[in-house]
């Protein structure tokens, strides 16, 4: 069987264009200190146990609710456990379920659109199926998927991944739909190369550029969902911290300790506000079409 | 356009059929019992038997469906599993509350952003458009009940403007009404503001750059005609689109927003449907959101050949 190169050197040339910038792409200062602030923000949640003062979920009754000392960093929470420690511990979970969404989402998607693009007969169908999905808002079907499968992690990234999927294979399938036409893709039907070959080593490769785009923004979006399920009362068990966690417990005592929402609050926006403009200048570095559109 | 509009109209039906059968699988396949939460923890077998004979759940899958299908096409969406009261009259009583939020919301937004983007593309490059591309990355970030609290805690504890929380309709009187209404249509607005502004943005800066845009300033038209008429005319399509696809972010942030302010809206009553497992309810309200989602959508194609002749169907 001869290799026909094609899709290997586009496969490389999206790989060398994600590490060294093409010619005259220009980063100004800010992707930096977003991909700065992110990695703070990452390792500090990773190493979480081992600095924080207070074990995060251990109780204290004699110290509800207490104001910002040298000993409670940031207070305490109505049940007396130190709110430094719970929001830096709480990052860890918050982290995971935004990766592990996005994992999931563009690992399904780029299946599913792989093959409707592809393959005619299934497009009609699997495309009704993914326009269906997305009439349904995002947050009732996770809350909805949640309730019915249990509050464990597992089940919120699923609820997160569902509405999500179908975005990542309208996307997938708009690419393998112009590529399929490409010659070097008819070159290897004509060959009599086997279809999963064509699919993963032919049509793949040009989708992975949109769909690490498409990734950053599934995770900035699954960290905001997480919050807003648990705050709804339908995320992770609250026996284990995460931003959205911490805010949830935080609504009743508003008014009294406003750091509950505030602290948790501002960390997870920081935290996306940086995978945003990450993702905008991935975007902007590999397809600079959009770059001038979006000035 | 009459003919586009029923075509449009008839495709609409198997989408809403899928979420239907999807809706009716998705409450049907997964553990839990409705009519063990109907029964309470004190029933006997016999009586989980009896409650189960009563709603239909003995009965093969596909009986189910045809049979709640059925029901639903004739207006009935049942009744709730909690406080078994009809579920179109629950809908009914809470829809006031929640249109009225989202038609205020829309308003500020596109009051708001389209002015704000297309001033951010007409002074391209300098401090103001930063400003405006700045808020529109950040009202990505912050998850909309901290937009809530933040706008609570300056506005209604600080300034005390406004109440904290709480709903009053329309004809309770119209201060009360604004002084209620004002705060969660900001809290929503937020988000759709910054998604519109950007698209708006975008859309005008390349339309800025047509020659017909140069042609107007070269006969000396006004700037705000030129802006306005000419180029936001022309600017006007993708930012209809966004607006109709941002409806679906709207329909999220209403449950949120209904929460935080503890406004008795449709959004709170699925929250509360789900929380309890209230499948008729549940289901009634996925599909009427998705109904609307889908219709929001139809309008919003349909509206292109007003803003761009060009497009005919």
């Amino acid at each position: 069987m001869t290799e026909l190169p094609g899709s290997r050197h586009s496969a490389f040339q999206v790989l060398s264009g994600m590490l060294s910038l093409p010619a005259g792409a220009r980063v100004g200062i800010g992707p930096g200190l977003a991909a700065l602030v992110l990695v703070a923000i990452v390792v500090a949640s990773i190493c979480a146990p081992l600095y924080v003062p207070h074990d995060p979920l251990a109780m204290d009754a004699m110290a509800r609710l207490r104001p910002p000392s040298s000993e409670h960093l940031l207070g305490t929470d109505p049940y007396g456990r130190d709110i430094f420690s719970r929001v830096m511990t709480g990052g860890r979970v918050s982290l995971l379920i935004g990766v592990g969404a996005a994992i999931v989402s563009v690992t399904v998607g780029l299946a599913i659109g792989l093959v409707a693009g592809f393959f005619r007969t299934v497009d009609g169908i699997v495309m009704r199926i993914m326009d269906s999905l997305m009439a349904i808002p995002a947050i009732l079907l996770a809350i909805a998927l949640v309730a019915l499968n249990g509050p464990s992690l597992g089940s919120v990234i699923i609820a997160i991944t569902v509405p999500e999927v179908p975005r990542v294979v309208r996307l997938v399938r708009s690419v393998v739909l112009s590529a399929r036409e490409e010659p070097y893709v008819e070159a290897a039907i004509a060959l009599g190369s086997s279809m999963p070959k064509i699919l993963l080593q032919h049509l793949m490769p040009n989708t992975l550029a949109p769909l690490i785009v498409q990734g950053t923004y599934i995770c900035a979006s699954a960290i905001l969902i997480e919050a807003i399920l648990s705050f709804l009362g339908a995320g992770v068990s609250t026996e284990i911290p995460t931003w959205g966690n911490i805010m949830a417990e935080g609504r009743s005592y508003f008014q009294i300790k406003p750091g509950l929402i505030f602290w948790p609050g501002l960390l997870l926006s920081l935290c996306i506000l940086c995978i945003n403009l990450l993702g905008d200048t991935a975007r902007d570095l590999l397809d600079p079409r959009m770059k001038k559109r979006e000035g | 356009m009459i003919a586009y509009i029923l075509k449009r109209l008839l495709a609409t039906i198997p989408v809403l059929l899928i979420v239907a059968i999807f809706v009716f699988l998705l409450l049907r396949l997964t553990p839990g019992d409705p009519a063990a939460i109907l029964a309470g923890d004190a029933a006997t077998p016999a009586q989980l038997e009896r409650i189960r004979d009563r709603l239909g759940l003995n009965d093969p899958l596909h009986v189910q469906f045809f049979t709640w299908f059925g029901q639903m096409l004739q207006g009935d969406l049942g009744t709730s599993l909690i406080s078994n009261t009809d579920v179109v009259d629950m809908v009914a009583a809470r829809l006031g509350p929640t249109i009225n939020i989202a038609l205020m919301t829309i308003v500020i937004s596109v009051l708001l952003a389209v002015p704000m983007g297309v001033i951010a593309a007409w002074r391209h490059r300098t401090w103001i458009d930063v400003a405006v591309m700045s808020f529109s990355v950040l009202g990505f970030s912050v998850p909309v009940f901290v937009i809530g609290y933040i706008l609570i805690q300056i506005f209604a504890i600080e300034l005390r403007w406004v109440p904290v929380q709480g709903y009053a309709a329309p004809t309770d009187g119209v201060g009360a009404f604004f002084s209620r209404a004002i705060l969660p249509s900001l809290t929503l607005a937020t988000i759709y503001i910054a998604l519109i502004a950007r698209m708006t943005r975008a859309s005008m800066l390349e339309v800025l750059g047509e020659d017909y845009v140069r042609t107007a300033r070269a006969k000396g038209v006004r700037e705000n005609v030129v802006l306005f008429r000419h180029a936001l005319r022309n600017a006007a399509v993708p930012i209809l689109t966004i607006i109709g696809t941002g409806f679906a972010l709207l329909i999220s942030g209403v449950v949120v927003t209904e929460s935080v302010f503890n406004i008795p809206g449709i959004g709170r009553l699925t929250v509360d449907a789900i929380l309890a497992r209230d499948y008729p309810v549940i289901q009634a309200m996925i599909l009427l959101t998705a109904g609307i989602y889908v219709m929001v959508n139809l309008v919003v194609d349909v509206s292109y050949s007003f803003f761009d002749p060009r497009i005919r169907y």
